[in-house]
Order: C-alpha cells, then structure tokens, then sequence
C-alpha cells in the first residue's frame, strides 16, 4: 500500500515517543520529595487568593468565532487557487467575489465594534 | 485480513471509544479533548482513504478551530467544570432496548447492501485529484453556484454571530 | 543510481533487498525502512535543536554587547549538553490539583507538532520525508495541534495565571493564523501547486521573495506571531505574568517547551527558505551551466537549505532582540483591522495579475508583479500616513496647551 499517509503515521508515532524518553529518563533520575508548600499554586511568592477560576472575558470567544469564518473561507479558497492557471480569467473574478463577500463581513464586525478588547 | 482492513479497525475502535468518552465523562475540559481523539480518527480515515486534502482540512478546522471554540465556549461559561449529578436515570432501560433495536435493524440493513465488505478500488495513476477538486468548484457547469452561496452562508453565520454577540453587550 | 547523487533511495533499496532476503513480507519491509529513516531524521533535528540553544544564546548575548556562554567547552559549545543534564536532574514538582495525564501531555504534544512539520522539510531534491500534495495546509495543521498543546499546559496546571497566559496566547495564535493562511495561498498561486518540492522547483527562475515581497513581510510577521516570539510573547511576558503557560513546568518539561520553542522557529526559518528563497535550489538557472553542475548534488543542496534556514532563524531572532513587546489590543487589532485586509489585497493582486501577465516574457512578469507589490505597499503606508495625521491632529486639539491657549485668547 503506496500511501504516502503512512510515512506521516510513523512519523507521528515516533513523534510522540521521541519527548516521552527524556521525561521517562528524568522521573527515573531526579529526586522526589514533594511537600504541601512546594506544591501550592504559584503566586508570585504570595498566598494564592480565590480559586483558580476568574471570569474570563467574552471577547475571547468574539475573536474565535470570527477565525472560524475566515478559517473555513481560506480553507474554500485553497482549491480555487490551484485551478487558476488551467481556466480563464472570469475564475479569477469568482474568487474576487467570494473574498468581497467575506471581507464585508469583517467590516460588519469592525463597524459594530466587535474587533475591540475593551 | 489486509492492512487496510486492520487499519479502519483500529480507527473506528479509537473513534468510537473517543466518541463515548465524550458523553459519559464527568470533567468538562477531557470531554472536549476526547472529542478532539475523535476528531483526529476520522482525519486517519480520510487519510486512510487518500483524500488528503480532506484529512488536512479536518485538522485545520476542525481541531484548529471548532475544538478551541469549544474549549473556549465551555470555560466562560462554566463555573464547576464537574458533572456532579448521577449519571443515569432510573429507567435507563427503555431506552437502551430502543437503542439495541436500531442498531439490530441498521446492521441488518447494511449487511443486505451489495458494497458491504468490498475494498475500495486502487485510485488511477495520474489522477489530480485536487486540481480536479480545485476545477470542479469554479467551472460554471460544475459548483460555482454552491462555492458564492457558501460564501453567502459564511457572511449570514458571521452577521448572526456579531448580532448575538453585541446583543448581550447592552 | 548511486550514493552521491541519490542517498536515500539507494540506502531503502539496499535495505529493502536485505529484508525481503530475510524474508519479510513487503508490507513489514517498508514500515521497518521508514521507521529507520524517520528515527535518524528526528535525531538529526534534535541535535540541530541542541545547537540551536546555543546559537541562540550568543546571538543574544552579541545583541546585547555581551560574550554569552564562554567558558564550557571552546566557545561554550557544551553549554546545552549541560544545560540538559541540569534540567534532568531537576527535581519534577506537580502543583496540588494538576491534572496529570494532561500534566504530561501539554510538553509531549507541544513537541510533537513540530517535529511532524520535518517529514514534508525538504532538504534537497532527494532527501526528503515525504513529498504530500497538501504540504502547504499540513504546516498549518501542525500549527493547529501546537494550539491545542499551548491550552492543555495551561488548563492542567491548575493556576489562574497559566490559564490567562495560555488563553492570551492560544487568542493570538488564532487570530494570527489568517493572514499566514493568505500568505501561504500565494506561493500556491506562483507556483500552481501546494507540494513543497513542486514550489522550490517552481522558483528556479526567480525567488518569490522578488515577485511578491509583501507576501514574505505578511508571512514573516505572522509566523513570529504563531511562534509566541517577541515581539508578540505575551505568552512569555517575563515582566508581566512571570512565565505565562508554562509557569508551573519545571526541569524537562519546560525545557521540552523551551527547545520545542526554538526548534519551531528554526523550523520555519526553514519553511520561509522554502516558500520565498528557492529552498533548497533558487540559483536563477546557474546550476544548468556545466561548471556549476554540482550545485545539483543532493548533499550541497542540503547544506544550502540548512544556510537559508539558518538565515531565516538569524532575522527571526534579529526581530525578536530588538522590539519590545506589543500589547494584546494593539496585537490583535494590527492583525484583523490591517494585516488580514491587506493579506487579501495582496492575494487578489497576485491571483488578478498572475493571469493577466501570463502572456509576458520572464522578465515582463517579474517586473509587473514586483511593482504591482510596491504600489500596494505605497498606497497602505500613505493610508497609515493620513490616518496618524489625523489622530494627531485630534489629539493637539485637546491637549492642555492648546486649551490654554484658548482661554488666554478668550
């Protein structure tokens, strides 16, 4: 079985071994002695204050959703890029319109301030 | 026994085991990371079945972008990142026989079809098949009329996202 | 074929004819080959890994007027050797409340992404992992899995300032990969093919660093940004939340990050080398003279591909050493309010005039699609002109002096 997929499988196995060899190294090597204040939250050297867990802002999950669709749309625009020297210049323009199309989309978000961090 | 046959094996165990992982366990976080598992699974199909593109494509957006949106989705909006509850209703019996029936009658459906437990057929030598990808998306006899509404849908998902978005806001 | 001109095809065909000798089935045959091959290739990137500390250290250390590591070793050559050995007998302390399994998976992960991108690097026209179709969109999926490994180190450790450093970074890898995506799409275009041996080979006239430097600058820009260098490290940030993601890592797991760090950015120098400087070749057809017919020989190939990574590595770490960093909103708003449109510009412009000037002799097209670059560059940085002046000028209308100069006129 030719699959050039293969190579890229064992690649990944061994990808995934090669770091796990000095950690599996280091535990067999270095010393152990845990104790309750070397394993307290690191806090600057101060006490830690609440839990770990702080209201995130939303503005993270803007910025996400607005990657998603630019992602899928650079994604869909992959294929036409290869088809470009076959086929005349009206294929050129499709994909013009495509991008047009989207990039009104990020000025929508720009415009209504969905692009900021405050 | 070929190596492909062992290979899909092994990839549906992963995918299926992933995929139950997902829904039986109790940490929000390794929820999302097995969905990730499943996720790659079925790019190793794609791969398996020569479509790389599609096996990339699965990674960029799927893991890249969807899996993070879930992990992003789930840490603002949780508190306790623990299913703390029981786990199963009293009468998890019904609907385990209704499950165990629909697999019966999908299996036997399958079975009945002629592809069933044939291999794929090797691929043509000199076959593009991204270029032939990247010609059928744009010819005007082909799909260019899906590849501008595809467009149009990406704009509407977007528009929908910032609305929702800016609607809390106030 | 033999083992100067073809290295690696005739050491698999002496192996392979050994094996099937000892009567292995062909299948077993070829995974024992690449699992051999893959071994020396990944020991062969993580020795250049090992260098690469140290020429990061000197490098940094001559941008800041200092020696850098002298004294172990000539030259302080053996510095990482001992920096390793120090970061293994390190004591491995697991913070209360960490999530083990995904502890230890962030650092495995976070190397694993990159040493994957080193089965499509090619190294010459016949060393080289696997020659993929899809090479382009597969290092962005390798950039994909390092995302994921940046928010499983941060989410495992169990520490509210990990988890800021580890969201901060995982929101600038994201949003920074939109313009690379675009700038990579012009190669693509260039060369008609996302295979990284059909776009080296594609260059043998011309780099593409000249028929369309503004896509190097878009890709130079965004991949610093991917690689979480300054001067985009917030995910760092030594001054501000101490180590970011990975401030509960000690011994050889945050050195497993920190040489993942490096090794990807060396990487990359690796794959601008490829994308924009002829990889590999590039020599504007000298290598077709007779003289110079040994520029063809896989192993000097190698050796020029090594140099224009390196290169690549040297203006990667220039930048870093002499910028500092940029804040999060400026970070994120360079990226989606002008880097992302002008990516697409440049993407248009590239897709328009690659048809419109197929007809031109070489030299027609290669100087139509530079100064189509510079135009564009003009008129964004005409653009930015107007704006600053703008700003400005609203901005001296409502200083104090200039409303005390209007009360004392009133």
């Amino acid at each position: 079985m030719q699959n050039e997929w293969l190579y890229i499988g064992v690649f990944l196995v061994i990808g995934i071994i090669v770091p796990i060899v000095p950690l599996v190294f280091s535990r067999l090597v270095a010393p152990r002695k845990p104790n309750p204040i070397k394993q307290s939250t690191y806090e600057c050297g101060l006490e830690t204050v609440g839990d770990s867990w702080v209201q995130f802002k939303a503005q993270y999950y803007i910025f996400a959703l607005v990657f998603l669709v630019f992602d899928v749309e650079t994604v869909f625009l992959f294929p036409w890029a290869l088809s470009l020297r076959q086929l005349p210049l009206f294929v050129v323009l499709e994909g013009v319109l495509f991008i047009a199309i989207l990039v009104t989309g990020l000025v929508y978000a720009w415009r209504k301030g969905m692009l900021e961090w405050a | 026994m070929t190596a492909d046959k062992i290979i899909f094996l092994l990839c549906a165990v992963l995918i299926l085991a992933s995929a139950l992982m997902v829904v039986t366990t109790r940490k929000l976080i390794h929820a999302a990371l097995w969905l990730v598992a499943a996720l790659f699974g079925v790019a190793i199909l794609y791969a398996v079945l020569q479509a790389s593109f599609l096996a990339v494509v699965q990674v960029v957006v799927y893991i890249g972008a969807i899996a993070i949106l879930f992990i992003f989705a789930v840490m603002l909006t949780r508190r306790e990142m623990l299913d703390k509850g029981v786990q199963t209703r009293s009468n998890w019996w019904l609907p385990a026989l209704l499950g165990l029936l629909i697999l019966a009658g999908l299996v036997f459906l399958i079975l009945g079809q002629p592809a069933f437990g044939r291999t794929a057929a090797e691929m043509p030598a000199g076959v593009d098949t991204l270029r032939n990808l990247g010609t059928a998306l744009v010819s005007p006899d082909a799909f260019v009329l899906p590849f501008e509404v595809a467009s149009v849908l990406l704009l509407a998902a977007l528009v929908g996202a910032v609305y929702i978005a800016s609607g809390k806001k106030e | 074929m033999n083992f100067l001109n073809d290295p690696i095809n005739f050491i698999a065909g002496w192996m392979h004819g050994l094996l099937t000798g000892w009567g292995l089935p062909d299948g077993l045959t070829t995974v024992i080959i690449y699992f051999i091959g893959i071994t020396v290739l990944i020991i062969f990137a993580m020795t250049l890994d090992i260098f690469l500390v140290w020429v990061e250290r000197k490098v940094v250390a001559r941008f800041q007027d200092r020696l850098g590591p002298n004294r172990i070793g000539p030259f302080g050559l053996i510095q990482p050797f001992a920096d390793i050995i120090k970061l293994i007998i390190k004591e491995d302390i697991t913070p209360a409340g960490a999530d083990k399994l995904l502890y230890n998976l962030g650092p495995v992960l976070a190397i694993a992404s990159v040493i994957i991108l080193w089965a499509i690097l090619p190294l010459s026209s016949k060393i080289f992992g696997v020659d993929l179709n899809v090479a382009v969109l597969y290092l962005v999926a390798a950039g994909a899995l390092g995302t994921l490994s940046i928010i499983v180190g941060g989410w495992a450790s169990n520490n509210k300032y990990a988890l800021l450093g580890a969201f901060r970074m995982v929101a600038n890898m994201i949003s920074y990969e939109i313009p690379m995506v675009v700038a990579l799409l012009i190669p693509t275009i260039l060369a008609d093919t996302m295979s990284v041996q059909g776009i080296t080979q594609a260059q043998s006239g011309m780099w593409f660093a000249i028929l369309s430097p503004l896509a190097l600058i878009i890709f130079l820009i965004s991949a610093i940004a991917e690689l979480g260098r300054s001067p985009f490290d917030l995910n760092e940030a030594e001054s501000e939340i101490v180590a970011g993601f990975h401030i509960e890592y000690t011994g050889m797991k945050f050195g497993l990050f920190y040489a993942g760090e490096l090794l990807h950015a060396f990487t990359f120098g690796g794959f601008i080398a490829v994308l924009f400087f002829g990889g590999y070749g590039g020599f504007f057809g000298l290598e077709k003279i007779g003289f110079f017919s040994w520029l063809n020989n896989p192993f000097v190939q190698a050796v020029v591909f090594l140099a224009k990574a390196l290169f690549g590595y040297w203006v990667i770490m220039w930048i870093k050493y002499s910028m500092p960093r940029i804040r999060i909103d400026h970070m994120l708003a360079f990226n989606w309010k002008f880097l992302t449109p002008l990516a697409l510009v440049v993407l248009v412009n590239t897709a328009i005039l690659s048809k419109v000037l197929a007809g031109l002799p070489n030299w027609g097209y290669v100087l139509g699609m530079f100064f189509s670059n510079i135009v564009i560059g003009f008129i964004t940085v005409e653009i930015l002109r107007a704006y600053g002046r703008k700003q400005r000028k609203a901005e001296a209308k409502l200083s104090p002096q200039s409303t005390q100069k209007q009360e004392q006129a009133a």
